[in-house]
């Protein structure tokens, strides 16, 4: 593992596609065969042998430099198509793809060189029941163990065209004897079970083991998917207007990225080119989403901390945002609004001139309340130095968004892959090296206050013309879109067949990456900071279940 | 810091005076659509042909909505031809049984509803609507409404998302625990019919497929007032709308 150096804020270098190229051919030149990619990859490696897939993607990762994007798994009449994400930075999507006969049960880990695909796999495991040879804990994932039988997978194909799958009857067991695993054994210690039922419900489901031999929690992992509603095979089946609305609905507070995620790779699919005032039409949209999310994450924050008024100035920021969203564009979630093609209606400029005074407004309010965050102690002492990921587990675990470019990560869609238009636009996007809470709070305003600017760019050249582009035949095939949503890098694959029907649909979400790091962040703490640990990473769990 | 006292002070009351008076800000609610008279039944044919989720329903040459079912996927507001009127209110809490077969929660609980929520897979938005209404621009708080972290003090179950799977025990659970009397909210359209989730493996359809369900509060999500005006009509301070159609007919 290369050593971080000392600076851990590293200038943006780009990775060149030859530089990869290269770099895999001279090390695995027999085994690997190169091809350009297509619809939204632009790179893509081919295995002629399973075994060479673990030292390929941890010289991706490590050696190159690659970030890892997600796993997707395809089940196919006569194979398995597993195809790896990484990101170049700067040039694209690289896709590592294996292709092994339906019969083989059993692929090669590569969690052990690239810790961030851990969780993928054990989903991968879980749904579609393929083994991952070398991986140190498959099952009771996204299935419960307390709730499913082992052998259950739901996601596959059924053997005959009749079978549905969500008619199915299981042969669920409860198993009432069930515990959790504990991993910290000493005399005097204990576990405190949080969730799923918490806060009063106003958190969302999901459960938390605190391991504590006293003061100090030793660790905490998150135990997700109590929201699992398993969007993607919902999806399968199904109609790509049918499969937006699913998109759209998945994780709301983040909707409009998801949604746009979704559209632009039914856009690669079909060709479809965007009209120009829908492309800045969408800018605007994304931002304001994001400056939305932000004022909630920020008001998260300071009710974790028990400052009362600040979180109470705060939720006015937000609910004002929801209101001039809901005035602006009909929906307070930005719902109903995206469509492959474009967008699904038309401003005109009283409606900017309203929207911008009131992202104005929440601006104005934003900064005063930092301000006098800044100089309240009690409230600083709460954030700093609680959660710290240091840069270089940032970099293990592949955070993205707001909390990787808290820990140094300069990891930002919108800059590295842009899409939908956003290499036109000039922006800051924001990095701390601390890594801390306070980091992570810092960097949620700075991000909304480059939102507000984004915006206002986008209303600057807003043009007139047509905001949607008709599709009118589906090329079968599959393609990917991506979009940094407010939490971090989303990505969406889809596979559509020649009557525009979706075959298999993938979404890789933002929070699904950073709960799998987010054990880095709960190492050795005091309780009371456990609340605060948990705003400041401001993740969603049902983006992360789907 | 005594200047966060000043700056509270400074910032002045904020909160709306619903219910005493109908709350007009401009975007407190998405509205809803209503039921609207076409030229001809063709049309109101086309109108509901547009809804993906058939919450329109064609009768002669009216269109009538089923908000129940309603997604909030704006089709029926912009974009398509026979487009459906909208209206602007929040006030659309409708009894799950059907019309005048709810029984509000006697006096004692008028002024002190301790309310209980449940995330069943919801997808945020519902549950962030909820957290909204302790902000101080609705400050339920005021209305003798609070949110409780303990089924053994709640009176009102309110159930957002479809029910996941993964939720099923935990929500069952928590509704044996709380003591009775008691009252049931099915939030959003997730909670009332599965919304787009549907009836999936994963997914039971809704809250009313596992328990007793007694409020249905429409929208995707319902904005915090819908949601406000519901936990009125739980203690009988306001009154459940009438429902277009029987929950029966959603499954």
């Amino acid at each position: 593992m290369p050593a971080m150096g000392a600076s851990p804020l590293m200038p943006f270098q780009r990775i060149e596609l030859d530089g990869v190229a290269a770099a895999v051919q001279e090390q695995f030149g027999s085994g690997i065969s190169l091809e350009r990619g297509s619809r939204g990859v632009v790179l893509a490696i081919h295995l002629k042998e399973p075994n060479v897939l673990a030292d390929l993607s941890k010289a991706l990762f490590w050696d190159v430099g690659c970030s890892f994007g997600g796993l997707i798994v395809e089940e196919h009449a006569d194979r398995w198509r597993l195809c790896y994400l990484f990101l170049a930075r700067g040039s694209g999507w690289v896709e590592v793809v294996l292709e092994v006969p339906a019969t083989v049960q059993a692929v090669p880990s590569i969690s052990a060189g690239v810790h961030a695909a851990d969780w993928f796999e054990r989903e991968a495991e879980d749904l579609f029941g393929l083994r991952f040879e070398g991986h140190p804990r498959l099952g009771d994932f996204i299935l419960h163990d307390q709730i499913w039988p082992e052998g259950v997978a739901p996601h596959r194909k059924p053997q005959r065209k009749s079978v549905n799958v969500h008619q199915m009857q299981f042969r669920r067991r409860p198993n009432p004897d069930w515990r959790p695993l504990l991993v910290v054994q000493d005399p005097g210690s204990f576990a405190m079970p949080v969730g799923p039922v918490y806060e009063g419900g106003i958190g969302e489901s999901l459960h938390f083991m605190l391991e504590t031999v006293g003061e100090d929690v030793l660790r905490a992992v998150p135990r997700l998917f109590y929201k699992f509603r398993a969007v993607e095979k919902i999806a399968e089946g199904q109609g790509v207007s049918d499969v937006l609305l699913l998109a759209e609905r998945f994780a709301a507070t983040s909707s409009f990225a998801h949604s746009l995620a979704f559209s632009l790779a039914v856009e690669r699919i079909c060709s479809l080119e965007v009209p120009k005032r829908a492309t800045n039409l969408r800018v605007l949209l994304a931002e304001l989403e994001r400056l939305r999310h932000h004022a909630g994450a920020i008001t998260g924050i300071c009710e974790s901390t028990a400052l009362a008024v600040a979180a109470s100035q705060a939720a006015i920021i937000e609910e004002e945002l929801l209101r001039a969203s809901c005035k602006f564009a009909g929906h307070r979630y930005l719902f109903g609004l995206n469509t492959p093609g474009g967008l699904r209606r038309d401003f005109v400029s009283r409606d900017f001139e309203t929207l911008i005074g009131a992202v104005d407004r929440a601006i104005e309010d934003l900064r005063e309340l930092e301000d006098r965050l800044h100089f309240t102690s009690s409230f600083l002492d709460r954030l700093e130095d609680v959660g710290v990921v240091d840069p270089s587990k940032a970099r293990d675990l592949n955070l993205v968004g707001p909390v990787g470019r808290a820990s140094g990560r300069g990891h930002d869609l919108r800059r590295e892959c842009p899409y939908g238009g956003y290499d036109s636009y000039t922006f800051e996007t924001p990095r701390e090296a601390e890594g801390d809470g306070y980091a992570r709070l810092r960097v949620l305003f700075q991000e909304a206050y480059a939102s507000a600017g984004l915006i206002h760019q986008s209303i600057e050249r807003m043009e007139p013309g047509p905001v949607v582009a008709l599709c009118e035949s589906f090329i079968p095939g599959a393609a990917l879109g991506w979009a940094e949503a407010p939490i971090g890098a989303a990505l969406h694959w889809i596979r559509l067949d020649e009557s525009g029907i979706v075959e298999r649909y993938r979404a890789i979400t933002p929070s699904f990456n950073n709960w799998l790091g987010f054990h880095a962040a709960v190492e050795d703490f005091a309780f009371q900071d456990f609340p605060i640990i948990l705003a400041t990473f401001g993740l969603s769990a049902t983006e992360c279940d789907r | 810091m005594s200047f966060w006292f000043w700056h509270g002070l400074k910032k002045g009351v904020r909160s709306t005076h619903y219910p005493r008076k109908f709350e007009s800000a401009a975007g407190v609610s998405p509205g809803r659509p209503v039921a609207t008279e076409f030229d001809s039944a063709t049309e109101a044919v086309l109108a509901a042909a547009n809804c993906p989720v058939d919450a329109i329903v064609a009768r002669g040459s009216a269109a009538e909505v089923k908000l129940e079912r309603c997604i909030y996927c704006q089709h029926c507001h912009y974009g398509n031809p026979h487009l459906l009127e909208w209206n602007s209110d929040y006030e659309w809490t409708m009894a799950a049984l059907g019309p005048g077969k709810y029984q509000p929660l006697p006096g004692a609980y008028h002024r002190s509803l301790h309310v209980m929520v449940v995330d069943a897979g919801d997808c945020g938005a519902c549950l962030h609507e909820v957290k909204q209404l302790n902000n101080p621009l609705y400050n339920m708080h005021r209305l003798g409404i609070f949110l409780t972290a303990t089924p053994r003090f709640a009176d009102v179950l309110l159930v957002v998302g479809p029910v996941s799977e993964n939720m099923r025990v935990p929500l069952l659970k928590t509704y044996e625990a709380m003591p009775t009397p008691k009252r049931i909210l099915a939030v959003g359209a997730c909670a009332i019919n599965g919304g787009v989730f549907g009836r999936a493996f994963m997914s039971a359809g809704g809250a009313a497929s596992v328990l007793p369900v007694d409020l249905l509060v429409p929208g995707d999500p319902p904005p915090p007032l819908a949601i406000l005006h519901a936990l009125l009509a739980v203690t009988g301070r306001k009154n459940p709308v009438a429902q277009m159609a029987s929950l029966e007919g959603n499954s």
